[in-house]
């Protein structure tokens, strides 16, 4: 079947992708130990809002735009918001 | 069993799995050569056949496109979940909202916020509608564009505007305009079925030029839909929360 046609390798990616993807991996990584060891509950939030930017700019990297354009909006504004309303309920019933 | 037999088992167990780890990531294909045939084929044909430049739109709404009706009606679901769960219980009601009250707990909005907030208002709408709107020429659809134009509606909230917040997005209508953009959807399908097509088959005239609006048939209009679905849902579910946060008190 001519769809099914022989499989082409993609093109190799050059050293300057290379270096970036490595880069944000690395970041990506380091964010996301970062975001566990915050203990406190607002500045874990702002944390997760970072790291939402960072998997977007980690998709972007590697060449996923839609994906980049759903991570910033939902990991980086839309969850951050909701999780802060949690917070700010559990915390008045606290008080 | 002794501590130090225990230990033993786990080291084992784990060199075990060391083991199998390294022999699974050795006959990995190299990095960025992805094996299978379905990319090469989709990128060799995906635009003849929709006349979508937008190749992700076009997988997401044609070639797979059941798979995003499933996604779609999680999304719906959960919305419709929140709106019951979070409903003002017998025993809790609803009080002023908190920065509107006599007492004025809350302090003023600073306009370092309140300025860029709304100015922004605008823009967002602009730029969530225009990628749910294109989704056959670029790499956008309606689920990137409904969560950035729902964003738009949350930073009338940040500007400090809950009431107004509340006033242009009535949870009635939030409700109609996220079953219209499910309902629609499915209803694309439907149509399909009933021309004797197969479920979701793009029915609708291709146009001529590849990414031009017009273009591409029932991948641009479920776009659309699901871009209405979800800019409501995410609404929707923002508001319901705010509202829990900011009104409803036990009683």
């Amino acid at each position: 079947m001519t769809l099914l046609a022989a499989t082409t390798p993609y093109p190799v990616p050059n050293a300057l992708m290379s270096t970036l993807q490595v880069t944000v991996l690395v970041l990506v990584a380091a964010g996301a130990v970062a975001v566990v060891r915050t203990t406190d509950r607002t500045k874990l939030v702002l944390m997760l809002s970072a790291y939402g930017m960072l998997l977007a700019i980690l998709f972007f990297v590697f060449q996923a735009p839609d994906v980049t354009l759903s991570e910033l909006a939902v990991g980086a504004i839309a969850l951050p918001i909701v999780l802060l309303l949690a917070i700010n309920k559990v915390r008045k019933r606290e008080e | 069993m002794t501590p130090g037999q225990r230990r033993w088992v786990v080291l084992a167990g784990l060199a075990g799995l060391a083991a199998c780890y390294l022999w699974a990531c050795a006959g990995l294909p190299g990095f960025g050569h992805y094996p299978g045939p379905y990319g090469p084929a989709i990128l060799k044909n995906a635009i003849a056949q929709t006349n979508a430049t937008g190749v992700v739109s076009a997988v997401n709404f044609d070639y797979r496109g059941i798979d995003t009706v499933g996604e779609e009606f999680i999304l719906f679901t959960a919305a419709a979940g929140m709106s019951v769960v979070l409903r003002v219980l017998r025993g809790e009601r609803e009080r002023p909202p908190l920065d509107q009250a006599m007492e004025r707990t809350a302090p003023h909005t600073s306009s370092a916020v309140r300025i860029p907030a709304l100015l922004l208002v605008g823009p967002t709408v602009l730029l969530g509608w225009w990628l749910a709107s294109h989704a056959q020429a670029n790499p956008s659809g309606g689920f990137q564009g409904g969560v950035i134009l729902a964003s738009a509606f949350v930073l009338v909230y940040l500007s400090g505007e809950f009431l107004a917040f509340r006033r242009f997005s009535p949870a009635d209508m939030l409700d109609a305009v996220e079953a219209l953009g499910a309902a629609g959807f499915a209803a694309i399908g439907v149509t399909a079925v009933a021309m004797s097509l197969p479920y979701l088959y793009n029915y609708l005239p291709l146009g001529t030029i590849p990414g031009a609006v017009s273009s591409s048939g029932t991948i641009a209009l479920i776009s659309f839909f699901v871009g209405l679905e979800v800019a409501a849902a995410f609404v929707l579910i923002v508001g319901e929360l705010l509202e829990q946060t900011l009104l409803v008190k036990a009683g």
